[in-house]
């Protein structure tokens, strides 16, 4: 089943016409609507006119979260906030965090994408949907509330977190869809044993998971706690959240992305030059039908392989393989994106502790935990020889970094020149 | 009248409280008296020392990190009461202690309380004023 069958199917050749002519649109739209993209492509020496064919593409320079950053809040719009109905942000402090802005029709295409994804994966309006994805800042909840609105399913706005509660409506709602992160799933069937419910008996039959790094051993954990087929869904909040990529029901193997609303590169992550379809390297999106909020050769930083052979389900669309590794230093847990200078952005506006710090990642059950070293810095440790000062600093770090980046790691706080000897500033030992 | 005591962090894992008193040691430092304040993931040494300048240097030195703090000695008369003598005298002028530990040898047929207050100045007037006697850092350090 497919929701926009005329083009899913496009013929590669019409689809890449397609791309071309929204793609010349586009860059006429950043050149004259934002500062940024006239003065890249006036120093690469590209005007909108000389772009022609898919080939000029790689003239054309990148974009990078830095970039973002830098333009941070709303220096990358393309229209007039009186044209934007939503915005959108990744976690992080001011300055250090990203804004996604969308137009009426921006949210009715991300609609229409996370609808195919869902169709893909074999959903019908008779379906009831548990959406565990977070509702809010971030564009995973939302984002497939909408998509699955639209195909006539029955959405519980769930989001994530009451744990319990999520249980008794999966018993006594009988939803037949779980959306929700691959470890949040494992952690729901965990919890869900431990109160004594058979998690196979619900009457769940698919999961749509995303928004995490996962793998195939993961998807089988999965699918045997709860007896369902589990489906992979990507997206990018930069290009509009999740639905840019999806699996297939007859495939199952790679996510179509959909190519008529977005370009798709690899390029090599140090050099930046374009590799040839197949090959593995740092995959690089340009929106190609987004208003508010466009963005011309973005660097994900998500490493991955394009699979240009085609599915059988009949999708034209090109393939990607799962996601296992980053170009950069993201870290996600438990599907929030940081990294690590936003730790020492907090650690620093915090008067007198010094940004020696290092985070430690595992595995706690099916769920992320975080322990934080902060090492003592001279400043903080107060006159006094009192506890209940370094014990207020302690708080302080657990409440900002859940402030502004939504996750609660355990703080200790250590002697100075112990991290130093330890060298990494974050250690990962979750295995995916 | 105030006495200085050294706070050391220590952070709560093995090994680390014999560090400190192996490099007072191998410094030739006397600890008069010292308290130990843990939590779940640190503690601090609190320690009254012969020579303050000396021990802040060399635990310094060995890369802990360390503070100079103002405390108060006290005499105590060593019978039922004597705490609580001046701790009602405290209470009533609103004096508040953060921390308190005893000294190990008394000063004649007293016995000596290490106070940390908040104003150390305050509480100096008031216990003077009611007629307590506050013992000098350097008949501590020495005797």
């Amino acid at each position: 089943m497919m929701y926009n069958e005329e083009f899913e199917t496009l013929p590669r050749e019409a689809l890449k016409a397609l791309q071309v002519k929204r793609l010349q649109r586009v860059l006429q739209r950043v050149y004259h609507s934002v500062g940024f993209y006239k003065k890249s492509m006036d120093a690469a020496k590209i005007l909108p006119d000389d772009f022609r064919s898919l080939d000029d593409l790689k003239k054309l320079p990148f974009i990078t979260r830095q970039d973002l950053r830098n333009n941070y809040p709303f220096g990358l719009f393309a229209v007039p906030m009186s044209n934007i109905v939503r915005l959108h942000a990744s976690s992080g402090t001011s300055g250090r965090s990203s804004v996604f802005s969308y137009t009426r029709r921006d949210l009715e295409t991300w609609t229409e994408l996370t609808a195919r994804s869902l169709i893909a994966a074999g959903l019908t309006k008779n379906d009831i949907v548990h959406n565990a994805f977070s509702y809010g800042l971030l564009p995973g909840g939302l984002g497939v509330h909408y998509g699955a609105e639209k195909i006539g399913a029955s959405v519980i706005p769930m989001s994530d977190g009451n744990t319990k509660r999520q249980i008794t409506l999966l018993q006594d709602f009988g939803p037949t869809v779980l959306c929700s992160t691959p470890s949040y799933a494992l952690h729901l069937a965990e919890e869900g044993v431990a109160m004594g419910v058979d998690m196979k008996s619900l009457q769940l039959r698919v999961g749509i998971f995303g928004a995490e790094l996962w793998s195939e051993k993961t998807r089988d954990a999965i699918e045997n706690a709860f007896g369902i087929k589990a489906f992979n869904i990507f997206g990018l909040s930069e290009m509009l959240g999740p639905g840019l990529a999806s699996e297939c029901l007859e495939g199952r193997h790679g996510m179509h992305i959909f190519e008529d609303h977005f370009l798709v590169e690899t390029v090599n992550p140090l050099t930046g030059e374009v590799l040839p379809e197949g090959e593995e390297g740092e995959l690089v999106f340009t929106s190609l039908t987004k208003e508010a909020f466009p963005l011309v050769r973005y660097r994900s930083g998500d490493i991955s392989r394009l699979i240009p052979e085609p599915c059988r389900c009949g999708r034209t669309h090109i393939r990607m393989e799962r996601v296992l590794k980053r170009s950069d230093d993201m870290l996600t847990i438990r599907g929030i994106n940081i990294f690590p200078s936003q730790v020492e952005a907090i650690l620093k506006e915090i008067q007198g502790v010094e940004p020696d710090y290092q985070l430690i990642i595992d595995k706690v059950g099916a769920l992320d935990a975080v322990e934080l070293h902060v090492e003592v810095g001279d400043k903080f440790f107060s006159e006094t020889g009192g506890v209940k000062e370094l014990q207020i600093i302690e708080k302080r770090i657990v409440k900002d970094m859940k402030d502004y980046l939504s996750i609660s790691p355990r703080v200790k706080l250590v002697a100075p020149q112990t991290l130093k000897e330890k060298g990494s500033k974050v250690i990962d030992n979750r295995v995916i | 009248m105030k006495v200085e005591q050294i706070s050391v962090f220590l952070e709560n894992k093995p090994g680390s409280l014999v560090h400190a008193t192996r490099v007072l040691k191998e410094n030739n430092i006397n600890i008069r008296t010292l308290s130990l304040a843990e939590t779940v993931d640190f503690g601090i040494l609190r320690l009254i020392v012969n020579d303050v300048e000396k021990t802040n240097k060399v635990l310094k030195d060995a890369g802990f990190r360390v503070s100079k703090t103002v405390v108060v000695a006290v005499e105590v008369p060593d019978q039922p009461g004597g705490l609580h003598s001046i701790m009602e005298a405290l209470t009533q002028e609103a004096i508040n202690v953060e921390y308190l530990y005893a000294f190990v040898e008394k000063s004649g047929q007293n016995a000596v309380i290490i106070f940390r207050f908040d104003d150390p100045e305050k509480a100096i007037d008031v216990l003077l004023k009611h007629k307590f006697t506050v013992v000098p850092g350097t008949n501590l350090y020495e005797f």
